[in-house]
């Protein structure tokens, strides 16, 4: 049986929005990180695997439910616990050495002693002789190794990675991966269990004992996905290769919002947050498609690589095309509909004519858009009024982001026009008449 | 290393001391004597009604600008401990910001000399038989001028902390005492040493008005530049004037020199921006202290003794103590709060209309309206016409790479020149040509702060990406087009950042400007400005106070319905 050291039983967290009502980011969470594993949470963005990690952490507190960090109720950071961040949050003031010897300061830990952990911990994440540098003078890898080595200095329980190599290229990212997965099987650290958080499946496949996929609005996991092979692991090899496969079949199942694994396409409401995707990325996603070697039908996992896109964004500009009509996603392919076929075919003006028909028809927000310029008799109206309605339902972010992808799709569908100094959205006039804006 | 120890006998090599602290050694002997002769002179007894020797022989200038630059930096101090103090209840407590916010933006629109009228007697009262009451009460009035920007700059700086940085604190759980040494005073330093500077010059503007006291029928006038102006204008003695210019651009040079050169070189390390563009400052003192050994030594113990306190006021649990339990949210307490603070709010607005009421009457309230309008109209068409003048010539400064390192060092010392030492010449100047006070006065407001303005012009300017430039020249965009589509929207966002200051600093300088002494002559301009002066100078304090009053409501309304909706505007659109 395996020691748990931390524990979620049934966590939930909402944040308030800014009409005071409450939206619910995480629901009825269980989860147990054991002695010996390392966890990867993937989910979309804005389905609170962030925040989770959060919780773990100590950093924000569950509004309901009980976190539990070796059988004690956690309510702030605790000592066995220490965190790498994504943007690495180094104190740019201060050295390297002094950046890894922050918390062991803040121990109240005598300066030599202090020091000694700290060369230590420099030497084994491979930066020494840049003890006196200031991060500014490091690269993106060389400023994530020193987040790094802030964190083991600590000697931790559990080491909690936020997105710990997405800020970082590919390369740089693989290698320091490696770094500390050697580490890690090779028994240098004390530390006794790794959470990831990530949107990179490859990664979360390459490094995890467990991978658990989250489902959004509200977040929760939604699968479980153990991963049986032992490290280190060959990216290229077949039962790495169908995992991956696996994992983006579970990620775009059911794709919009409902938690239950269906493939049928759950239509959109109104207050939904929207997947970016840009209209040039959609555009080239789909004649890619239709082109050889795919011809209607890729696997999620080769069209990443053919487009470079990044997880997160194949999976929005995915889920576009679905919504939209223009793709149906299955097991983890994506399947050109006789609808995107058509639009492949179409010259521009038809193209437009097509997108707009179909935003019309599929996209909630922007129907509503459509009818309110329709019925106003000054035809144009302010996007504060639609910015309102969906900080109801989303986050401000999400909202802006939503409005924003809205209002990108629509100008592009001919639905409207909108004018970024003024705020203002109002029907096409007819005569391509632009007035000049004036600053 | 080896060369060095040829020039010193063992024993002083060994000890530490190397030729750069013997180099340096005089100078911080002079300083510490310095400091404790004009520490030992501010403290000698004195009683009300004593008049203190003062003479106009420039041979006494060297000693006068000692004891104003020591006023100046006790403020300094002062102000900055106010700042730290400010931002820290500021930004930790939701309570007390919401207080303390507003109090300080009325507190920022009170001008200097409406300070120093109030107070004035309080100090002297503190002190009794000793001359420090009556320093006490000038360094306040420095003070006033100098805290309140740099307060806001703090409580920016400590807001304003990066998510990321502060969770990274919580998670190596530094105590909060340790989260302000390491983390939020480090990143407001940038800031708040720029508004230091500027706070700096901002003090010499009043240095005349807070050295030479003359409230309530008091009239003391304290040794210092200020008072050696101020007898000079009472005697009307240009060279005196030209005099007193002269030390105080020596005094202005040598702390820039001594102190914010090397300071501004050593704050380069806290500057947050990743990508370091702009040129590090450098600083010959700064190089010679960091090559010294032993005079380094001071500042590794003040770093230990930080340690020390770092291992004293440390978290001492962690996450799962009890302690850590977060306490139940009630909206009671706060609701209670915010009941109180409505409460002595409408107590305030009904003692002031009762005041009004009965004190002055609503006819001289709308009088007052009227000549802030007056001073309204004097401060926007400066600053227009100061933009007509300074855009053109930062931006052709800002354009001109090598141009622009000079330049704005210039321009810095004469933002730090206080403009008021001008004022006499000007006097002669309308005197001399029978020019009407109410518009020729007027340019005196804006002397002062016009640089603001060029030196953000050229800051912005200078930024404007090199590929921008080359489109532009590729485009052939010339003449009017040029200016429209190209030139004024790149540095909009600058030119705004910097006529908000400038427009700050005119009102403020309003209360100089518009009511101009000369010995006997006194010229006066139509405005809020010489209303407060000369009910200053009647000892009127109903009036004084409504003065100040009408002129916050002014300062107010004109930062929140234009300059605050400019600056959005150009932090929306206009920018790279």
């Amino acid at each position: 049986m395996a020691t748990p050291i931390v524990e979620l039983k049934s966590v939930g967290k909402s944040f308030h929005s800014a009409d005071g009502s409450a939206r619910s980011v995480l629901e009825s969470v269980d989860f147990t990180l054991n002695e010996g594993e390392i966890v990867a949470l993937l989910g979309q963005s804005g389905s609170g695997k962030s925040t989770m990690l959060r919780i773990m952490a100590g950093l924000i507190s569950a509004d309901s439910g009980q976190v539990l960090y070796r059988g004690l109720p956690l309510y702030a950071p605790a000592d066995g616990i220490s965190m790498v961040f994504q943007s690495f949050a180094l104190f740019p003031w201060l050295t390297v050495q002094k950046n890894v010897e922050l918390g062991l300061e803040a121990k109240g830990m005598p300066p030599e002693e202090r020091a000694q952990r700290a060369e230590a911990a420099i030497e084994l994440i491979g930066l020494s002789g840049f003890e006196g540098a200031l991060p500014r003078e490091l690269s993106g890898g060389m400023r994530q190794r020193v987040g790094i080595a802030r964190a083991l200095v600590m000697e931790p329980d559990v080491l909690l990675m936020d997105e710990a190599f997405s800020a970082l290229d590919v390369l740089t990212g693989e290698r320091l991966r490696e770094d500390i997965l050697d580490l890690w099987e090779t028994g240098r650290i004390p530390t006794k269990a790794i959470l990831v958080v990530s949107h990179n499946i490859e990664e979360a496949v390459m490094m995890a004992d467990r991978v658990l996929v989250f489902a959004s609005d509200p977040g929760r996991v939604r699968d479980e996905l153990p991963v049986p092979l032992s490290r280190p692991r060959e990216a290229e090899s077949s039962e790495v290769r169908s995992l991956i496969d696996n994992v983006y079949g579970l990620m775009t199942a059911g794709a919009m919002r409902l938690g239950r694994v269906t493939e049928k396409e759950v239509k959109l409401r109104l207050g939904d947050r929207l997947p970016e995707a840009e209209i040039a990325r959609m555009e080239s996603i789909v004649e890619l498609l239709a082109d050889e070697p795919f011809l209607g039908r890729a696997d999620l996992p080769k069209l990443a690589e053919e487009t470079e896109l990044s997880d997160q964004e194949l999976l929005d500009v995915s889920r576009a095309l679905t919504l939209l009509g223009f793709a149906l996603l299955d097991h983890g392919d994506i399947i050109l509909t006789p609808l995107g076929k058509q639009y492949v075919l179409a010259n521009h003006l038809e193209r437009k004519a097509i997108f707009g028909q179909q935003l019309l028809e599929n996209v909630p927000l922007l129907t509503y858009i459509r009818h309110g310029l329709v019925q106003d008799p000054s035809g144009d109206l302010h996007e504060d009024m639609f910015l309102n309605l969906l900080r109801f339902t989303l986050d401000e972010v999400d909202a802006v982001s939503a409005l924003r992808v809205a209002i990108e799709w629509g100008r592009y569908g001919d639905l409207f026009e909108y004018n970024f100094n003024t705020g203002v959205i109002n029907m096409p006039e007819k005569q391509e008449t632009a007035t000049p804006r004036v600053i | 290393m080896s060369e060095r120890k040829q020039f010193f006998p063992r024993q002083v090599v060994e000890a530490g001391w190397n030729r750069w602290d013997w180099a340096l050694l005089p100078m911080v002997l002079a300083l510490l004597v310095l400091l404790a002769y004009g520490g030992e002179q501010m403290a000698r007894p004195y009683q009300l009604g004593e008049t203190l020797p003062l003479s106009l022989d420039p041979i006494n200038l060297p000693y006068y600008l000692l004891r104003t630059t020591l006023r100046m930096f006790i403020a300094l101090g002062a102000s900055l401990l106010f700042s730290c103090v400010f931002a820290v209840l500021a930004t930790r407590s939701r309570a007390a910001e919401k207080i303390l916010v507003p109090i300080l933006d009325i507190l920022q629109s009170i001008p200097v000399l409406g300070f120093l009228s109030i107070t004035v007697t309080a100090f002297i009262a503190l002190f009794p038989g000793n001359l420090l009451g009556v320093e006490c009460a000038a360094i306040f009035a420095i003070f006033t001028s100098q805290a309140w920007n740099m307060a806001f700059s703090a409580y920016q700086g400590f807001r304003t902390v990066p998510a990321e940085l502060k969770e990274a604190a919580s998670v190596f759980k530094l105590s909060a005492w340790q989260r302000f040494w390491r983390l939020e005073l480090p990143f407001a330093t940038p800031g708040l040493l720029w508004n230091m500077m500027m706070s700096m010059s901002g003090g010499w503007f009043f240095v005349v008005a807070s050295e030479a006291i003359s409230v309530s029928n008091q009239n003391i006038k304290l040794p210092g530049i200020g008072s050696y102006i101020a007898l000079a204008i009472e005697q009307r003695d240009l060279h005196a004037i030209g005099w007193a210019i002269g030390a105080m651009l020596i005094g202005v040079m040598l702390y820039d020199q001594l102190f914010f050169r090397p300071l501004l070189a050593w704050a380069d390390k806290f500057r947050f921006e990743e990508s370091g563009s702009e040129t590090a400052q450098d600083s010959w003192l700064l190089t010679w202290l960091r090559r010294t050994e032993r005079m380094q030594g001071v500042v590794v113990a003040l770093g230990r003794l930080l340690d020390r306190s770092f291992a004293t006021f440390r978290l001492r649990h962690d996450g799962t103590s009890i302690r850590a339990r977060p306490q139940a949210l009630t909206s009671t307490p706060q609701r209670i709060w915010d009941a109180i603070i409505a409460a002595v709010v409408f107590y305030a607005l009904w003692i002031l209309i009762h005041f009004i009421h009965t004190e002055v009457g609503w006819g001289e309230v709308g009088r007052v309206f009227v000549l802030g309008f007056y001073t309204m109209l004097r401060v926007v068409v400066l600053i227009v016409l100061a933009a007509l003048v300074w855009i053109p010539v930062g931006v052709w400064i800002g354009m001109n790479p090598r141009i622009a390192g000079r330049a704005q060092a210039a321009i810095q010392f004469l933002a730090a020149f206080p403009a008021n030492l001008m004022f006499p010449v000007a006097v002669v100047l309308l005197v001399r040509f029978g020019l009407n006070p109410d518009i020729w006065l007027s340019p005196l407001m804006i002397l002062g702060t016009q640089w603001y303005i060029l030196f953000n012009v050229i800051a912005g300017a200078s930024t404007v990406p090199t590929e921008l430039r080359y489109a532009a020249q590729n485009l052939g965009l010339s003449g009017l087009l040029k200016w429209r589509r190209y030139l004024l929207p790149a540095i909009f966002p600058s030119f705004v950042t910097g006529a908000i200051t400038a427009s700050g600093g005119s009102w403020n300088a309003s209360i100089v400007a518009e009511y101009v002494t000369w010995g006997d002559t006194t010229l006066k301009a139509h405005g809020i400005g010489s209303y407060i002066a000369e009910m200053t100078a009647v000892g009127d304090f109903p009036r004084i106070a409504l003065g100040i009053g009408v002129m916050c409501v002014f300062v107010m309304g004109f930062n929140h319905f234009v300059w605050r909706r400019l600056y959005r505007m150009a932090e929306d659109r206009l920018h790279f």
